[in-house]
């Protein structure tokens, strides 16, 4: 079973002569711990693809299966559950973290945990543990301002992961770090991948950063125009 | 995890500093309801105090606090006689302005009847007044010192009792004096004055041919014994005995047709709703501008509050928060914002009330009733900020 099913999708903005079509007959698959790369330069669509897969953006054509459930077929599904899908079956990271700036590191993960209903005393010691293991363990009580930009972003990673989502999706996530750090965070989500047997889609426009990806999907003007494997 | 208390506690310096700004707007709001109901306080003390049941006035006026009223003194006796009365005591009250330590200085006189009542309601220092002449016991709010003297009309009074909150109705603090004392201070004229007045009576009467010398003395001398007693008082007092039908009181002095004879009803009635009715309206209008200007601040606060957080509710919708989260989030904080700005204002009242001019009344119905106004005002002004945090799109977490 795949983690991710796209089957002709297209997501169309506006009606009549002002419709854009910012994605159109996407079709892929990714496998649980695969590590899939769309690559494309600013415009192309592959922030539309991202947030149609990531149950944000509500595609107008095409089918969306995620972890063998359907959950767009020309359009949503009636009576899905978004948001539950999402904090259930998806993880997020962004380009610029996202973490929320009054809680500590420790919390910003047990927020996703406690989000999805886990008690406060699990969602504490699991964060703890996550973050050990992402080598954040001595930053536990620290706010995101006095993190540096790739503990932060290892953070958010953390965040993404803690409820063992099937599909992380992550929009630019080495856009706001240094080369250096922005490889340690693709080393570190390919590594994740593999342990977690979670399939990671990470939309990039950094030809730099794809080295390691199993996949690469290239896209332009909302078309798959070409897929790489490595 | 509670977002509200962790948000505030990142964000303590604002947060404090803004429920301090409410605070003192909220203490404001406390404030003007203490000096509304003080208003009434101070209208309805010497009615209070006094303890009368009928306040016998100059007919057609609503005297002695709203209009004036001149009555003779010795009315008293006649009163006293109508079946059902019990006491009957004359009281004098004039507003007194002079100067003292090189500032003006006002307060209320009320002369009372040793004999009677309407004197002090209680001695908190020294004594009350035991000498027919020449003594006076002061509200502490004159700040005056036991033995202190005050030159009044003709003569010196000497302080020799301090006396609690007792104030005119319109907020003058009272001193007592005794009724001969007090009618000396408003009625009686200094030497040179009376020799005048004799003087021109005299005149006056040498001008009339039909009388002659020995009559025109005669009433030269009953014309000055009139215009210069002082035996006139501003109302007679009245105490009902157990039982007795005030209506029938009433109208028996009503029946003489010099006199009015309020009850306390009414004479409350002419206090409230005539003397202090528009400072009270005023007073009711601007706490309810207030109270306005509040809901506006906090409205403001609370939207521009949420608009900070846009990512982090962003944020929270895409990891698949609830919206009852992000409700709470807000609604908590709006609320104990409200509380911890009610609380400070609070305080602030009960440290400060004291030292106000006038005096201010806090009862807990009107306290407790404000609260929960403004509980209301941060539940319905975070109304705003949920509405802007319901329309958040989980997309606009992403990008840069």
């Amino acid at each position: 079973m795949y983690a991710i099913e796209v089957d002709k999708l297209t997501k169309i903005y506006g009606k009549g002569e002002t419709a854009v079509t910012a994605i159109a007959d996407a079709t892929f698959q990714v496998s649980p711990g695969e590590l899939v790369a769309i690559l494309g330069p600013s415009g192309s669509g592959k922030t539309t693809l991202l947030t149609s897969i990531g149950l944000i953006n509500e595609p107008t054509h095409g089918k969306v299966v995620i972890d063998g459930a359907t959950v767009a077929d020309e359009g949503w599904l009636p009576g899905i559950d978004l948001k539950r899908l999402r904090r259930e079956k998806l993880g997020f990271i962004f380009q610029a973290h996202n973490l929320i700036p009054f809680l500590t590191a420790v919390e910003n993960v047990m927020i996703a945990l406690e989000i999805n209903h886990l008690p406060k005393t699990e969602a504490k010691k699991r964060a703890a543990e996550l973050l050990d293991s992402l080598n954040l363990g001595h930053r536990l009580g620290n706010y995101p301002t006095a993190l540096s930009g790739g503990e932060a972003q290892r953070v958010a990673i953390a965040r993404a992961l803690a409820n063992r989502p099937k599909v992380i999706l992550a929009d630019e996530p080495t856009a706001a770090l240094d080369t250096e750090n922005g490889k340690n965070v693709m080393t570190l989500l390919k590594k994740l991948a593999v342990e977690n047997h979670s399939a990671i889609l990470v939309v990039t426009h950094d030809h730099r950063m794809v080295e390691g990806f199993d996949r690469i999907f290239h896209v332009n003007d909302g078309r798959i125009t070409g897929e790489k494997s490595n | 995890m509670n977002l509200a208390i962790r948000d505030i506690r990142y964000h303590r310096g604002r947060f404090i500093l803004t429920s301090i700004g409410l605070g003192l707007l909220l203490g404001v709001v406390m404030s003007m309801g203490g000096i509304y109901r003080g208003l009434f306080a101070d209208a309805l003390a010497v009615l209070e105090f006094t303890k009368a049941d009928i306040w016998v006035v100059q007919q057609d006026t609503n005297g002695p606090f709203a209009e004036n009223s001149r009555i003779p003194e010795d009315i008293k006796y006649r009163i006293k006689a109508v079946p059902g009365v019990a006491e009957a005591s004359p009281l004098s009250f004039q507003t007194i302005q002079i100067e003292r330590l090189g500032k003006p200085f006002r307060f209320f006189l009320i002369g009372y009847d040793l004999n009677g009542f309407g004197g002090p309601p209680l001695i908190v220092a020294g004594r009350n007044i035991r000498q027919k002449r020449y003594e006076m016991v002061v509200a502490k709010a004159m700040k005056m010192e036991i033995g202190e003297k005050i030159h009044l009309g003709l003569h010196d009074y000497t302080v020799v009792g301090i006396t609690g909150k007792v104030v005119s109705s319109g907020g003058d603090p009272a001193a007592y004096v005794s009724l001969a004392d007090a009618q000396d201070i408003q009625f009686k004229k200094d030497n040179d004055a009376i020799r005048n007045d004799r003087e021109r009576i005299g005149a006056n009467l040498a001008g009339v041919q039909s009388l002659s010398p020995a009559q025109a003395k005669f009433l030269k001398q009953n014309i000055a014994g009139i215009t210069e007693s002082t035996h006139t008082v501003n109302t007679v007092v009245a105490r009902l005995a157990p039982g007795a039908d005030i209506k029938a009181v009433q109208e028996r002095i009503r029946r003489w047709n010099h006199f009015r004879p309020i009850s306390v009803e009414e004479q409350t009635k002419i206090l409230t709703k005539g003397m202090i009715e528009k400072a009270r309206m005023q007073l009711g209008l601007f706490r309810i501008i207030l109270l306005v200007i509040s809901a506006v601040i906090i409205s403001l606060i609370i939207y521009t509050s949420t608009l900070d957080k846009i990512k982090v509710i962003a944020t929270l919708k895409l990891i698949g928060s609830q919206n009852r989260v992000i409700i709470g989030m807000i609604l908590q904080q709006s609320l104990l914002m409200g509380a911890i700005a009610y609380g400070i204002g609070y305080a602030l009242i009960l440290l400060t009330y004291e030292n106000f001019p006038r005096r201010i009344v806090l009862e807990s119905f009107d306290l407790q009733a404000l609260f929960v106004i403004v509980m209301a005002i941060c539940m319905i002004s975070s109304f705003v900020g949920i509405r802007k945090a319901l329309k958040v799109e989980p997309a606009e977490a992403l990008g840069g």
